[in-house]
């Protein structure tokens, strides 16, 4: 418990801290506004059709908003100090080293994945996949107010990608993941010589296959598949979809390949931790 | 006694001087409202008058107001390190401990330069998430999403490259396992897939960013100017750009 108070208030885990009690607040406060509209029927946003003057009264609240935040960050500068350790060294290396809190769930994912997927291939897919949202979601409903019913696929996904992926794994990494990068439960010490059995296999193993040449093969079949699951649903649902034929293939492949991409993550965890799961694909020129 | 207060106020707001720089009167009508914003250089990114919802702490959460307001300050307070700061090795930690020992607030300016930046990244998430929720990204704001999406990217990376600049244990490691993923690009780092034969470890996209093989000297130095010059020179550029946009796609987003 001393062990766990001493890394909460830790001054550069201050900031993780502040989001585990924002994100949840802000979350609550869009979804009931959404909830609310959604039972309305107009959103409350449509009432107010009228203008206000800009001076003095966005003016005004803008200046007692930037006064309070001010404040607090004036408190906050006063009361916890910077961290300053040791001059580097590089022949000393701390256990665990951890990236600053904001990369730490790329961090995360270098446990399911090997570094050239997890450190730039997924970072590039998240800022690619964000920059296409606004060109592949065609719902022209829920501009300009909150909404959980008129766009529900939008919002569960995009939750699901920055409060349970994002935000959550960066939490996890910062005060569950100890020397070695080992999982520690909350109240207990984190043990340098810590010893985790690697028993972990790859899938192939699991369903018998010894050959390398056929092991390379199957997890080609098992990842081109995973993948192909989204045309095959375009091709089954097309001709009764209204909504598929408005989409468009361009878009629909967009989608379901960035929102496959976006599941695998949890599933190779599952993988992971159920079945002790390494690889799904081991090629002579990568891992998968 | 009043009355002469008045009388010298009257004097002061109505003289050539002040005149020559507040062109506007401070009668309470709608028409001084409006000059008030588009005679303000500053003042004069919003529009004159924006839908009620607009000013509602509820719908936009502050928190692009805010993004820019941790900028600024970061601004400000980083302008003052640069004063007591020298990017080499030899230097770069004793100046942080100066610093903070012998300056008189150089601890609190430390802080408040630091907590601003960890402060801008909490606000720039939520922003993104507000803007999410509220299907703000949609028609015609689209082009706006993306550039918020390269400001998010650039936040991050100006707060990533300060972080090395104290020099200091956690500085060093957090900057050596935030960069050693770049070993393994594919194509461009020596150990990522599909690497040419001539892609080693003192050619590869590693190497252009740390300008060494680990974290050294000349990283500290590259990292010092990207985060001092470059990377605030692109972000403002952005932000002009993300305001200016916020204004031409019609100002704040809203139901029909
Ligand atoms: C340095 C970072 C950023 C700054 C300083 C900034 C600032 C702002 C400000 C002041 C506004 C006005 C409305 C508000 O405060 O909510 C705004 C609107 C907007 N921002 Fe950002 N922003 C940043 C990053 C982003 C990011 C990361 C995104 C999305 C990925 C984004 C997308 C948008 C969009 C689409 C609007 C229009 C919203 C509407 O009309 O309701 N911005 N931004």
């Amino acid at each position: 418990m001393e062990h766990l108070l001493a890394l909460i208030t830790k001054p550069d885990n201050v900031p993780i801290l502040a989001i585990v009690f924002l994100l949840p607040y802000f979350t609550w406060l869009s979804f009931s506004q959404g909830r609310k509209n959604d039972r309305a029927g107009t959103p409350a946003e449509a009432a107010l059709k009228d203008k206000v003057y800009v001076w003095p009264y966005l003016c005004r609240n803008e200046f007692i908003c930037a006064i309070i935040i001010l404040l607090i960050l004036a408190v906050w500068s006063i009361t916890i100090d910077a961290p300053l350790e040791e001059p580097s060294d590089p022949t000393k290396t701390p256990n665990p080293s951890k990236a600053p809190w904001y990369f730490l769930a790329l961090q995360e994912m270098l446990v399911y994945f090997d570094p050239w997927i997890a450190g730039v291939v997924l970072p590039g897919l998240i800022i690619v996949g964000l920059i296409a949202i606004p060109y592949v979601d065609i719902n022209p409903k829920g501009k300009g107010y909150y909404t959980l019913k008129e766009r529900p696929f939008a919002i569960a996904t995009f939750c699901f990608g920055f409060i349970i992926l994002w935000i959550t794994l960066m939490v996890v990494g910062t005060f569950l993941r100890g020397p070695g990068w080992n999982f520690f439960a909350p109240w207990k010490y984190w043990d340098p010589h810590k010893v985790v059995p690697l028993t972990n296999v790859n899938l192939s193993y699991k369903f018998g296959i010894r050959d390398v040449l056929t092991a390379n093969v199957f997890g080609f079949v098992v990842v081109a598949g995973y993948f192909a699951l989204g045309p095959i649903f375009y091709l089954w649902k097309k001709r009764s979809s209204e909504f598929l034929q408005e989409l468009g293939l361009v878009r629909y492949i967009v989608v379901s390949f960035l929102f496959l991409t976006m599941l695998s993550l949890p599933i190779k965890m599952i993988l992971r931790w159920v079945w002790n799961i390494k690889y799904i694909w081991v090629s002579p020129w990568f891992n998968i | 006694m009043n009355e002469k207060r008045n009388g010298l106020k009257e004097k002061i707001v109505n003289s050539q001087i002040w005149r020559s720089m507040f062109r506007h009167g401070y009668e309470n009508t709608g028409r001084r409202y409006t000059l008030q914003i588009l005679q303000n250089v500053w003042l004069h990114l919003h529009p004159p008058r924006v839908p009620r919802h607009g000013i509602n702490f509820r719908f936009t959460w502050c928190m692009g107001g805010i993004t820019f307001l941790m900028f600024l300050v970061t601004a400000v307070t980083g302008v003052l390190l640069m004063f007591y700061y020298r990017p080499t090795a030899e230097y770069a930690f004793r100046d942080v401990q100066y610093l903070e020992f012998d300056i008189p607030f150089g601890m609190l300016l430390r802080n408040m330069h630091r907590w601003a930046a960890h402060g801008m990244v909490i606000a720039v998430m939520l922003h993104m998430f507000r803007v999410f929720l509220t299907g703000s990204y949609k028609k015609p704001r689209e082009f706006n999403w993306g550039v918020g999406v390269i400001l998010l990217v650039v936040t991050l990376f100006l707060s990533f490259t300060g972080y090395l600049l104290p020099w200091d244990q956690l500085a060093f490691w957090a900057v050596t396992v935030g960069t050693n993923m770049a070993r393994a690009t594919p194509v461009l780092g020596h150990e990522g897939p599909f690497h040419p034969q001539d892609i080693t470890q003192e050619n590869d996209v590693r190497f252009a960013l740390l300008g060494g093989t680990i974290v050294g000297p000349s990283t500290l130095l590259r990292f010092y100017i990207l985060h001092c010059v470059a990377v605030p020179l692109l972000a403002s550029v952005l932000m002009a750009l993300h305001f200016w946009r916020v204004r031409k796609d019609g100002g704040i987003s809203g139901p029909l």
